[in-house]
């Protein structure tokens, strides 16, 4: 029986904000298991969980290893690297192995757009989308807001700007859908080149100078600038990007009041960020990093058929 | 060989005749004997031991061309070949169609040319003639030998899928070309602009995280053939137009005299980027589907004579190869069997278009444009004929294909008309169940 979510979580763009809500509200409890001696519940003992990793990354999952283990579920973790997949195996085949051997939840990142939704509609194993291409990254989102909602208390009329290479950032779709549903205002800053030119009939201002994102901002979520998208000619040079866009102390001093800063990591120092930004009373950036599992763990018990009636007795509790 | 004809007279009686190619629209009957026509219109009486077929209520058209399908023989006869994909189009009602040359090897050379041709008349469906290319092995670099490849049945010539980059080849073939009086056709696509693109640049390219393909890399590459066709006087033949844009500088070419044609395929016409949605992959194909506006321009250009031929660009797949994900899955759609359908349900109901037009389109211009027998019921001419009921309801189930392929967009889409007797050198070669 699908739980609150439906079967998978491909993305925020298909959830409601009541969804997301109900995740970020869950997420709460979950976080306390994190801060206890023994960081371990029961709640998906027996449950068997494939994290399907086609794309180097070791944040994410890690981060996800983590949520499934708290949970006690049993866990397998097949990177492409001397899996099936660098023998030519298609995707669709994997999944169908993976559907014969009775697995419960599959987390997969792959480089293909689209990759996550291919499987979940392949398999009756719950999908979870661990970043798929340009796509969406729907649990960096969900954290993402969770970082914002615990220092803003609500996201309604906030304004978060979304700085970097928002044309190949499935991190920039995941936080402009999940945002704008909650109520926030979205703008992005970035060279024009890595901006998708319609990127304003998705719901967002486009603003052209960092100075400006920055007077106009409550956050900043700051991208990483891949070193290939100066390879591929999108951008001059990492350092006239630093020069143009780099998010520097110097420039935050200049703001009209503080704001938060967030990057989903892996930092480029020196390039879209600087180290005294990174590492100053702004950034929230390590907080991000410990509400990720947080929030995978919320996805995994609310996938797994768990009762909303956590989220609001936790909730209660807080009251 | 010679494409198979009728052994006996065949009366085709009480139809609605419409042929633009000699202003005839009435209700007729349509004699065929020896594999031509020999009479058309008013009431004929039936000569003895003649087939007699009725299509009261039908209409009566010249066979239908596709000037722009893929077979895939030699090479990939795992997903078509000549003999299917020619069954494939007289099941569309369409009764001749240029198979393009992106096989496998390219036909690039004679023996090629001449093994697709022969394949085609030893399965006796729909005629079936070859495309070479411009450039051997379609690299874009050395002119192909055009003179042997048109004297082995070469009807025109394109690098197809891959558009020619250099300018001063097509330059070249435009003018090589025209002493042979055959059409050089171009898949207009600036590659460095659409390089790893796989739908449309738009809102929902942006949505789902694709790397679009804009018009402009279509756009950049007509406007350049056009003024090359006007340098040279050669005929450039643009394929599957998918813009605005395109239609605008086709239209600005036509009215400046310059030798230039244009076609468009069914899906262009009927589909917009919003059937990619959840990565459909029966929904990618270059040129990808563009927008409501871009639709709506072609639909208009087909109207106003601007763009001359609907066509299909059929580009049958193994369903292996479309079932995977969307970036690195292949390109194109079947298309014989739904190109009718579609016509009549979104440009002959909406009346953007009449009859007269329909047929002038899908059959008199494209033999006229690509120098083809047929298009005519004129008396003398090749008994070629498709008649179709342009009411009939139906639903594609792709199952039924005559094409060993099934990847469509249209599964499940309910159209209204269809062909009912697919006729060819005089032999009745398909009838609708």
């Amino acid at each position: 029986m699908p739980g609150p979510l439906g079967k998978d979580l491909l993305g925020l763009a298909p959830l409601s904000a009541a969804q997301i809500e109900l995740i970020l509200d869950t997420a709460g409890p979950f976080r306390e298991i994190s801060e206890r001696a023994i960081k371990k519940v029961p709640t998906l003992r027996g449950a068997t969980i494939v994290n399907l990793f086609f794309e180097a990354s070791t944040r994410t999952r890690i981060s996800f290893e983590f949520a499934e283990k708290r949970l006690s579920a049993d866990t397998v973790n097949v990177a492409s690297a001397g899996s099936s997949v660098s023998k030519g195996e298609t995707l669709v085949d994997t999944a169908r192995n993976l559907e014969a051997m009775k697995i419960d939840m599959v987390v997969i990142r792959h480089s293909a757009s689209g990759a996550a939704r291919f499987l979940a509609e392949r398999i009756e194993s719950n999908v979870i989308n661990a970043g798929d291409g340009t796509h969406e990254h729907p649990t960096q989102g969900l954290l993402d807001m969770l970082t914002l909602r615990d220092r803003f208390g609500s996201l309604k009329g906030r304004r978060i700007c979304i700085v970097g290479d928002v044309l190949h950032s499935r991190v920039a779709r995941s936080n402009i859908w999940g945002l704008i549903k909650l109520g926030a205002e979205v703008a992005v800053c970035g060279p024009r080149s890595l901006l998708p030119n319609a990127i304003e009939d998705m719901g967002v201002t486009v603003i052209d100078r960092i100075e400006d994102a920055i007077a106009w901002a409550d956050a900043l979520n700051i991208l990483r600038l891949q070193l290939e998208r100066m390879q591929a000619g999108y951008i001059p040079s990492l350092r006239e990007y630093n020069r143009v866009f780099g998010v520097t102390s110097a420039r935050l001093e200049r703001a009209p009041k503080d704001l938060l800063i967030l990057h989903p990591g892996p930092m480029n120092r020196g390039v879209e960020i600087d180290s005294d930004v990174a590492d100053g009373p702004h950034s929230v950036i390590l907080d991000q990093v410990t509400n990720g599992v947080a929030v995978r763990m919320a996805v995994l018990y609310l996938l797994a058929g768990g009762k909303p009636e956590l989220a609001e007795a936790a909730k209660k509790g807080n009251a | 060989m010679a494409h198979p004809i009728g052994t006996r007279d065949l009366l085709i009686k009480g139809g609605r005749i419409v042929d633009p190619s000699q202003g005839l629209d009435a209700v007729g009957d349509v004699l065929l004997r020896n594999g031509v026509v020999e009479a058309c219109g008013g009431l004929l009486g039936t000569p003895d031991g003649a087939e007699v077929l009725d299509a009261t209520g039908l209409v009566v058209a010249p066979g239908f061309i596709d000037v722009h399908v893929h077979l895939r023989e030699p090479g990939r006869e795992d997903v078509e070949t000549v003999a299917s994909g020619a069954h494939s189009a007289v099941a569309g009602g369409i009764t001749a169609v240029c198979a393009m040359p992106n096989t496998k090897p390219v036909t690039d050379n004679q023996a090629v040319v001449g093994f697709v041709k022969r394949q085609g008349e030893a399965a006796g469906y729909a005629r079936v003639y070859p495309y070479g290319a411009i450039s051997v092995g379609q690299k874009g670099e050395t002119l192909a030998e055009i003179a042997e490849m048109v004297g082995a049945g070469a009807v025109a010539f394109s690098d197809d899928g891959k558009p020619v980059e250099s300018a001063q080849l097509m330059r070249t073939a435009l003018e090589y070309a025209r002493a042979f009086n055959v059409p050089i056709a171009e898949h207009c696509e600036d590659m460095t602009l659409a390089r790893g693109g796989s739908m449309n640049e738009g809102i929902m390219s942006a949505k789902l995280g694709l790397k679009g393909i804009p018009a402009e890399a279509e756009e950049i590459y007509v406007i350049r053939d056009i003024l090359l066709a006007k340098r040279t006087g050669g005929h450039i033949h643009l394929c599957h137009l998918s813009t605005k844009g395109s239609v605008e500088l086709v239209r600005w070419g036509k009215e400046r005299g310059i030798n230039v044609t244009a076609e468009v395929c069914s899906h262009h016409i009927s589909l917009t980027e919003d059937a990619v949605d959840g990565y459909n992959t029966n929904a990618k194909m270059n040129p990808p589907l563009r927008t409501a506006e871009d639709v709506e321009a072609l639909q208009q250009g087909v109207a106003d004579g601007t763009i001359d031929l609907l066509v299909t660009d059929h580009a049958p797949h193994h369903y292996d190869e479309k079932e995977r994900e969307f970036a690195d899955a292949p390109n194109g759609i079947v298309g014989l069997e739904t190109a009718l359908g579609v016509n009549t349900t979104y440009l002959l109901h909406r009346g953007l278009i009449n009859l007269s037009q329909l047929v002038d389109a899908m059959s008199c211009k494209q033999a006229k444009i690509f120098r083809l027998p047929g298009g005519s019921l004129a008396r003398g001419g090749i008994a070629d004929v498709t008649v179709f009921d342009p009411n009939k309801v139906w639903t594609c189930d792709p199952t039924q294909f005559k094409s060993k392929g099934r990847n469509t967009p249209y599964g499940g889409h309910t159209f209204t008309g269809q062909a009912r007797y697919t006729i060819v050198g005089g032999r009745v070669v398909y009838t609708a169940a």
